[in-house]
């Protein structure tokens, strides 16, 4: 039954037993479920919590008609940048090459960025952009072809300081 | 002495009787009500298709012009009916073009409507001259073009959200340039691109166009060509919002905008691009009615535009619009009454610093005196908020409350969402559309039961712990109407203990539940009036009473089993030796 299959955490739900089901458990499972290996060892990253089992996993769920589900532009990637206190949205599809992008991350996020060269990374601001793909490796952005890069970034997350630093010599 | 109304005075009367409950509660008077009253109803609503059948509904009322009717359960909208499950159109429309052909508007939803069924239409019904079709599928841009070319009176025709086999947009050419009785057009759901050229001429052709819903494929540009020929639409449903337009384009477009003095409803708005924001803000001002749902638009391009909108009275947006955005919107547009908030995907269940939360419902509940329908989808929720939007709203008729992660608890204090819920059920005395979602136990359902008293239909997902929770609802709400439920742990008892229940409501759904088969062959038994189906796409080698069943629907009905039933969906009528009766009922 899909109910049992596709989702361990709710037949741990009707066991029987004291207390109210999925109150702690639900915590419990969310905490041992975000260790996931990067192959970039990047200090702050005590954030990075994988997404729960449970978000695509249930048919029909969030109920939303697959006909929205389907026009839907759901080409969204969250931008962090080190020591800002907020994560902006932006829609990757609404730019049509690395300029655009950049020029825009420039604006939202008000700094200016270096110049970018394949050899030696961005020179200059001591910012460097960096992105997640769909593998999960992290990626300077600019490496890649910019449909490859649309394509395949889950999340950008622009550096500054020392891992800055770091990750721009070790390129 | 004859003391009745002699029937042409009562026809006279009762053509003044617009609403079809009262036209019901009319003809429960008396036989002679009953009679001129049926004689004389021209609209009529079949919400269940397999509750009556088309013969008895064309017996029934003579003069019908309009009819509507909805097939497959709500929850098929989210994928949880099979395919092939019924919902067909066909019977319908075959019966009603040998017994009804005066008939002039067809409005379907959740239907399966083939080319066939299209061009039947068109071949049968003279007058026709609506056809609205809501959430169907099953048919091709070819059935488009038989319903343009033949039927020569056409006024409306509407798809929404239908899944169409595009085959190209030459069916908009087969319009005939005879034509110019257009009302509405809606082709925002097709793919393939139309020709321009096509498309202006019916535009130009049509005075009377009040709503024009064109599809993606048409470009900001063409868009503007299309305004300038109909500066009267009222309900305006863009393409692609994204374009690369020069200096002169672009002011031509936002001239032809400011000359829409009519316009009430605005949707459509893809991709848009923020630089064409401004485009809308001439029309912004008379808007009651404005679709974002689907405009990728962040929350600072929001503001601006909504801070326009002082008469919104409906407004369908994406979570981009963040907490701060409803803020604004709630102190921009007091005339609200419809708020629904869609998730885009940016929102992420993981995230730390979450952007929509609880609070935004709760601006816009404070401030907005006539907010009364709610859909809302989010990541967390409290009770505290809860309490305080029935606090702020007791006039609320629908609130529809989907926090996306199941069995989320009140997010500050860990504790189930029970107590918030009971403040909306305790406050909210009109409530008539209520969906809950996050951790709730049967307490939940036992307040929802105590007060939900005019509650007609009412969606559960991964809820309550016992058969309690079906019982506090089937026993406490007097009004229910339609109940659907999934994933929740529980079935048997509650179901057979409440079996009269089910007489009284449309229908109930329950999928992914406790429920057994034995029992379902008992409620079957119990309640012939009803249909008890049992949809299963895996069913098990052997069936023994105690195997769960993957969903169950039930239904009350006057015809009997249904003659369209596929392999996966059983009824107690594939089993005769049971020993029940599967004559239809009529």
């Amino acid at each position: 039954m899909a109910y049992e299959k596709v989702n361990e955490l709710n037949l741990k739900d009707t066991e029987l037993r004291l207390g109210l089901p999925g109150t702690e458990q639900v915590k419990e499972e969310q905490e041992v479920s975000c260790v996931r290996s990067n192959k970039r060892q990047l200090q702050s990253d005590i954030e990075e919590e994988s997404t729960p089992p449970t978000k695509t996993q249930i048919v029909g769920w969030p109920p939303v008609r697959s006909y929205r589900k389907n026009n839907n532009s759901v080409s969204y990637v969250k931008v962090s940048m080190d020591g800002a206190p907020y994560l902006r949205k932006i829609d990757l599809k609404i730019y049509k090459n690395y300029t655009e992008l950049l020029k825009a991350l420039e604006i939202m996020f008000k700094f200016t960025i270096g110049e970018y060269s394949e050899r030696e990374g961005y020179k200059g601001s001591g910012v460097v952009p960096t992105y997640e793909d769909k593998d999960g490796d992290w990626m300077l952005v600019g490496d890649v072809p910019w449909d490859m890069f649309s394509s395949s970034c889950k999340r950008l997350r622009i550096m500054k300081g020392p891992d800055a630093l770091a990750l721009d010599s070790a390129i | 002495m004859d003391l009745r109304l002699p029937s042409k005075v009562l026809e006279h009367i009762f053509s003044f009787v617009d609403s079809n409950e009262d036209r019901n509660s009319v003809s429960l008077v008396c036989k002679s009500w009953y009679e001129t009253e049926r004689r004389t109803r021209k609209k009529i609503f079949v919400r269940n298709c397999y509750a009556v059948t088309p013969e008895a509904v064309a017996r029934r009322f003579p003069e019908m012009r309009s009819l509507t009717l909805k097939g497959k359960p709500h929850f098929a909208d989210y994928n949880l009916v099979p395919d092939g499950w019924g919902g067909y159109a066909w019977p319908w429309i075959e019966a009603l073009a040998e017994k009804s052909p005066s008939l002039e508007e067809l409005r379907l939803k959740r239907m399966v409507v083939t080319d066939e069924c299209l061009e039947k239409i068109a071949a049968s019904f003279k007058e026709f001259k609506a056809l609205v079709l809501t959430s169907c599928e099953g048919f091709s841009t070819d059935g488009l073009a038989a319903i343009a070319v033949a039927c020569s009176n056409l006024r409306e025709l509407e798809l929404r959200e239908c899944i169409v086999e595009d085959l190209g947009g030459d069916w908009l050419s087969y319009f005939p340039e005879t034509l110019t009785s257009l009302v509405s057009l809606d082709f925002s759901c097709l793919d393939s691109a139309v020709k321009l050229s096509d498309l202006e001429r019916l535009v130009s052709r049509s005075p009377n166009l009040k709503s024009l819903k064109l599809n993606r494929a048409v470009s900001l540009e063409a868009l503007g060509s299309l305004l300038r020929l109909a500066p009267q639409l009222v309900e305006l449903g863009t393409g692609s919002f994204s374009d690369k337009l020069d200096q002169e384009a672009v002011s031509k477009l936002s001239q032809a905008f400011s000359e829409l003095k009519q316009l009430k409803s605005l949707s459509g708005l893809w991709d848009v691009h923020p630089e064409y924001i401004p485009l809308l803000y001439s029309v912004c001002p008379r808007l009651t009615s404005l679709n974002l749902s689907y405009a990728t638009v962040q929350m600072p391009d929001l503001v601006e535009l909504l801070s326009r909108c002082s008469n919104l009275q409906k407004l369908w947006v994406m979570d981009l619009i963040e907490d701060k955005g409803l803020e604004a919107v709630a102190s921009s547009c007091k005339e609200l009454r419809e708020l629904r908030v869609f998730p885009s995907g940016a929102e992420d269940l993981d995230e730390t610093n979450v952007a929509m939360t609880e609070q935004g419902l709760v601006s816009v509940s404070e401030v907005c005196p006539n907010l009364e329908s709610v859909l809302y989808f989010c990541v967390q929720f409290t009770n505290e908020a809860l309490v305080t939007i029935a606090r702020n709203r007791p006039n609320l008729k629908c609130f529809r409350l989907c926090v996306m992660e199941p069995f989320s608890p009140d997010h500050k204090t860990q504790k189930p969402l029970d107590e918030g819920f009971k403040a909306i059920v305790e406050g909210c005395k009109d409530l008539q559309r209520l969906s809950v979602s996050g951790l709730l136990t049967d307490k939940a359902f036992q307040y929802i039961g105590t007060h939900g008293k005019k509650i007609r239909m009412l969606s559960i997902a991964f809820a309550g712990e016992s058969d309690l929770m079906l019982h506090h609802l089937l026993s406490g709400c007097e009004s229910l109407n339609k109940l659907e439920i999934r994933d929740c742990p529980f079935g048997d008892t509650a179901l057979l203990e409440n079996a009269a229940k089910l007489e009284t409501m449309r229908s109930l759904w329950m999928s992914s539940c406790f429920v057994s088969f034995g029992a379902c062959k008992l409620l079957s038994q119990k309640m012939p009036k009803l249909n008890v189906e049992v949809i299963d796409e895996h069913p098990p080698e052997t069936r023994p009473d105690s195997s769960p069943v993957e969903r169950i629907y039930i239904y009350r009905t006057l015809a009997g089993p249904r003659l369209d039933m596929p392999e996966f969906v059983w009824t107690i009528h594939k089993n005769l030796e049971i020993g029940v009766s599967n004559l239809a009922i009529e």
